[in-house]
C-alpha cells in the first residue's frame, strides 16, 4: 500500500501561524519524503519554517524514522536516520561517555531539525556550530534522486543544506561524531550580573576558560539595570568530581491546558523576571549540576508554549557584530524596551566564527534572544523596529525563531541569500521543495 | 531472554524491542523487508543488544514462511524461550467496505496468518518446555463495534484463540500474554483523529515487557482502556446501535 497522506493541524513551536497541512508519516521516510514538498522533525522552530507552503503541499513527518544506523565506538561517528531525537540519543549515550559536538537548549529536536537549523549551544565560542561536525547527509532532492552529499561530494548542497531550513531537499540521514565526555555530569558556576557592561565583559572573559556560556537577561529592566541578569557557565565534570552514578531520567510536568492572555500581563512577566534574578541569591554558585538541568531548563515543563495563551507567541533572535563593544547589544535593547517589547526569557550569548552553512546564522558577535507573546498589530511592528535596528548594526536574525520579518528586511541583512537560492536553483529549478516561510521571505509560491 | 520479534520493525514492536536491546536481551527479528530488518537489527545491536542482532524473512500473509523463519531464528539463538507478535495490519472500516481485496488482506494477516504463526511458535515453545508467547490483538476486538466491524472480528477471534491457548498450555510452561492496546500513536493510527487517551508506544511497551515478565496472560494498553472496554462491553445492544463509538 502506498502511503496516504493525512489532515493534521500543524504549528511552530509558538503555536502561530496554524495551518492545516497534509501530512506524510511513516518509519520509511524515504516513502514520506517521495511526494513531500517539505520535512519537517518535532517542530520546535518557533514560526513558520516547518510549515508546508500551501494546505494541499504533503510535508513529510519524519520523527517515526528514528533508527540509529551504525556507532563505532572507537571514533564516536554515529549514522542515524534523521528523525532520531536528541532526547533519545542522551538516552542511549550520556551514561555509556558521549555527548553530541552542539546542542541546542532543548533536546526535543531531531537530527534533521538540528542540521537544517544549524543549530548552537552553549559551546559555540569554542566548537561552532552543529554543522561544522557533521560528516555526511543522505538527502532527497526536488527531482527523487537520493543522494550523499558532504564536504568531499555534492559540497555546494551539502553547505546550503546545513542552516538551509530544508529548502534544498529532505534529510534522510545524518553521520556525525559523537564527543567522549569525562563524566555524564556537569561542573557549573553562575553568578548575578549588575548590568550589561558586566554581562558582556563576564562572557568575553568566561569564553576564554569555560567551554559553555550563556547569559540570561532581565529583558524589562532600564537604565542602570540595562542588561543585569546571570551569567552561567559549565564544562563536563571529571569523574572525581562527579557522583558515581550516572544523572537520574528526570520527570517533567506537563502544562495541562492554554493559559488565558491575562497570564502574560507586563505586571506578571516583571514578577517573573524578577523573580528569576533574585532567587539567584547568592553572587555567585557552583557545584555539580544535572545535564538536563544545565543543558534543558525548559525541558522540565512539557508543553510549556500553552503558557502563551491562544495566540501564541514568537522568539525574536539575532546576532550583532561585536564592532564597537556592547554598544549593539545596548542599543538592541533600549530599542526593544521603548518599542514596547516585554518578554519572559531573554538569553544573550557571544558568538565564535561564521560556520560553513550557507545560511547558517551565527557570525562573531553578540546573539541575543527573547520570547514574547503575539499581539496582532504591536508584534509586527515591534520585529519591524527591531529589524531596522539589526540591518543598521550589520547585523542578522535566526530564521528558525522567526515569523514575522519582511522579505525587504531579511535581503537588507542577508548578503549572503544571492549565494543561497543559486544552489537552490542548481537543484530544484521548479522550486518544488520550499515552505510558507520560503513564501514569505524567498518569494516563492504559495 | 532469547526473544523471536516479528513487526519489530516499526510502531510498538519498535519500542518493545528498544527495552529488551536496553537490557541485554537476545532478540532475532522476523518480518517482510529484509534490508528494513537489517537497518533495525543495527540500531537495537547500539542500543545494547548482543551483535549480531540476526533477521529472516517472515510474511503473515504467507503461512509458509513461518516455519523456515522460526526454525532459523532457533538455530542463530540456539533455542528461544520469548516470541512477540507485533506485527499487524489495520485498515478503516470505509475501506474495507470498497476494497474487499483489502477486507480479506486484513483478515488474513490479523486472524489466520497470526493464529498459524502462533501454532508454529507455541509448538516450538512448548518442546522445549514452554516459554513466552506475546502476541498484540486489540481492544477492537471486544464488542462489535461500528468503526471496526472486519477488524475487529479479526482480533476478536484471535483474542479468543490466545485465551484458549492460555487454558490449555499454561500448565505445561506455556506463557500466553494477549496485549490489547487501546488508540496508541503510530505510523498505523496516523490519518486517524486521536482519542483523548490516546497512548505513546512507549509506554505502551513498558507496560507491555512487565506483563511479559510477570506472564500476565491479558494485557491493556495504555491502562485507562481497561476501564472503557469494561463499560463498552456491558453496554447494552440498542445503546450501540446508537453511538457511533
Ligand atoms: C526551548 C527551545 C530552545 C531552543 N534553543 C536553541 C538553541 O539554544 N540553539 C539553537 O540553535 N536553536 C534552539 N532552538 C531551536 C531549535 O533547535 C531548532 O528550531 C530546531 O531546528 C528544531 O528542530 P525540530 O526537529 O523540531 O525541527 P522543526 O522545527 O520541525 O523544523 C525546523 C526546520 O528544519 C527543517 N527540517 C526538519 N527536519 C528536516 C529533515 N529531515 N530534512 C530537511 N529539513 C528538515 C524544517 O523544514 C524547518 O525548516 C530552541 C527551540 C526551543 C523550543
Ligand atoms: N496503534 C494502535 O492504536 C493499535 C491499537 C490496537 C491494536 N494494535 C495492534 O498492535 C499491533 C502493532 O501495532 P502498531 O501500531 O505498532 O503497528 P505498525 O506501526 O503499523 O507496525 C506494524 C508492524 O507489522 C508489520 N507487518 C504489517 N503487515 C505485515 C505482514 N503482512 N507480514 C509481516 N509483517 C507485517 C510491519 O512491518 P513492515 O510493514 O515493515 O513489513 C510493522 O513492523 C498490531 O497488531 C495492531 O493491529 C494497534
Amino acid at each position: 500500500m502506498t502511503l496516504q497522506p493525512h489532515r493534521s493541524k500543524l504549528s511552530g513551536w509558538g503555536r502561530f501561524p496554524v495551518v492545516d497541512g497534509l501530512v506524510l508519516k511513516s518509519e520509511d521516510l524515504p516513502a514520506a519524503t517521495e511526494g513531500a514538498t517539505l520535512s519537517r522533525g518535532l517542530g520546535r522552530s518557533y514560526g513558520d519554517s516547518s510549515l508546508p507552503a500551501g494546505t494541499d503541499l504533503p510535508v513529510a513527518d519524519a520523527t517515526l524514522a528514528d533508527r540509529l544506523l551504525g556507532f563505532d565506538p572507537a571514533s564516536g561517528m554515529l549514522r542515524a536516520e534523521a528523525g532520531a531525537s536528541l532526547f533519545e540519543l542522551n538516552r542511549v549515550f550520556l551514561r555509556r561517555g558521549w555527548f553530541v559536538p552542539v546542542s541546542p537548549g532543548t533536546q526535543f529536536v531531531t537530527l534533521g531539525g538540528m542540521v537544517a537549523s544549524d543549530v548552537h549551544g552553549k559551546n559555540h565560542h569554542v566548537d561552532g556550530c552543529f554543522g561544522e561536525h557533521v560528516r555526511g547527509l543522505k538527502l532527497r532532492v526536488a527531482d527523487g534522486r537520493i543522494i550523499e552529499c558532504s564536504d568531499t561530494a555534492e559540497q555546494e548542497l551539502f553547505r546550503a543544506t546545513i542552516g538551509g531550513m530544508g529548502l534544498t531537499g529532505h534529510i534522510l540521514e545524518v553521520e556525525f561524531p559523537m564527543r567522549p565526555i569525562p563524566s555524564p555530569w556537569i561542573w557549573s558556576e553562575s553568578q548575578r550580573v549588575e548590568n550589561l557592561d558586566l554581562m558582556a565583559a563576564g562572557l568575553k572573559e568566561a569564553a576564554r576558560e569555560w567551554p559553555m556560556t550563556v547569559g540570561w537577561i532581565d529583558c524589562l529592566a532600564r537604565g542602570a539595570k540595562l542588561g543585569r541578569g546571570i551569567l552561567m557557565k559549565g564544562r563536563w565534570a571529571q569523574p572525581d568530581e562527579a557522583p558515581k552514578k550516572p544523572p537520574p531520567l528526570k520527570g517533567r510536568l506537563r502544562v495541562p491546558f492554554q493559559f488565558p492572555g491575562i497570564a502574560l500581563c507586563k505586571p506578571n512577566m516583571k514578577a517573573f523576571n524578577l523573580a528569576y534574578y533574585w532567587k539567584h541569591i547568592q553572587p555567585c554558585r557552583r557545584g555539580i549540576v544535572h545535564p538536563d538541568a544545565f543543558f534543558y531548563p525548559l525541558d522540565a515543563l512539557d508543553d510549556w508554549n500553552l503558557i502563551y495563551g491562544r495566540r501564541g507567541f514568537t522568539q525574536y533572535q539575532c546576532v550583532l557584530p561585536h564592532a564597537d563593544g556592547n554598544g549593539p547589544a545596548r542599543r538592541f535593547l533600549e530599542r526593544f524596551v521603548s518599542a514596547g517589547g516585554m518578554g519572559f526569557l531573554c538569553v544573550i550569548k557571544d558568538c565564535g566564527a561564521e560556520g560553513k552553512g550557507m545560511l547558517s546564522f551565527p557570525q562573531p558577535g553578540i546573539s541575543i534572544a527573547m520570547d514574547f507573546p503575539i499581539h496582532p498589530t504591536k508584534t509586527p511592528a515591534l520585529v519591524d523596529r527591531l529589524n531596522e535596528l539589526v540591518i543598521a548594526e550589520g547585523g542578522r536574525i535566526y530564521l528558525t525563531k522567526d515569523t514575522f520579518t519582511r522579505p525587504e528586511h531579511f535581503r537588507a541583512m542577508e548578503p549572503r541569500l544571492e549565494a543561497f537560492n543559486a544552489v537552490r536553483r542548481k537543484w530544484d529549478p521548479e522550486v518544488r521543495i520550499r515552505s510558507a516561510q520560503s513564501v514569505r521571505l524567498l518569494g516563492d509560491s504559495a | 531472554m532469547k526473544a523471536v520479534l516479528f513487526g519489530a520493525s516499526k510502531g510498538m514492536g519498535r519500542a518493545l524491542a528498544r527495552l529488551m536491546a536496553a537490557r541485554g536481551d537476545r532478540l532475532f527479528l522476523i518480518g517482510r523487508v529484509s534490508e528494513d530488518l537489517e537497518r533495525s537489527a543495527r540500531d537495537l545491536e547500539i542500543r545494547g543488544a548482543p551483535a549480531p542482532v540476526m533477521t529472516a524473512f517472515c510474511d503473515l500473509l504467507n503461512p509458509e514462511s513461518f516455519a523456515p523463519a522460526l526454525d532459523r531464528a532457533e538455530r542463530e539463538l540456539d533455542g528461544f524461550n520469548a516470541v512477540v507478535v507485533t506485527a499487524g495490519m489495520f485498515a478503516t472500516q470505509e475501506e474495507m467496505e470498497t476494497d474487499p481485496q483489502l477486507a480479506a488482506r486484513v483478515l488474513a494477516a490479523d486472524f489466520t496468518g497470526t493464529v498459524l504463526f502462533c501454532e508454529e511458535a507455541r509448538r516450538r515453545l512448548l518442546a522445549t518446555g514452554g516459554g513466552t508467547l506475546c502476541v498484540f490483538s486489540s481492544v477492537a476486538g471486544e464488542r462489535g463495534r461500528k468503526p471496526v466491524i472486519l477488524y475487529g472480528a479479526a482480533k476478536a477471534g484471535l483474542s479468543k484463540y490466545l485465551e484458549g491457548l492460555d487454558h490449555k498450555f499454561r500448565a505445561r510452561g506455556l506463557r500466553t500474554v494477549c496485549v490489547k492496546p487501546g488508540f496508541v500513536k503510530t505510523g498505523m493510527t496516523a490519518g486517524l483523529k486521536p482519542p483523548p487517551m490516546a497512548g505513546q508506544p512507549e509506554a505502551v511497551a513498558r507496560r507491555v515487557l512487565r506483563a511479559i515478565d510477570r506472564g500476565r496472560p491479558e494485557v491493556y494498553a495504555p491502562a485507562a482502556w481497561r476501564g472503557v472496554m469494561c463499560i463498552i462491553r456491558n453496554l447494552p445492544r440498542f445503546v450501540m446501535r446508537k453511538i457511533e463509538f
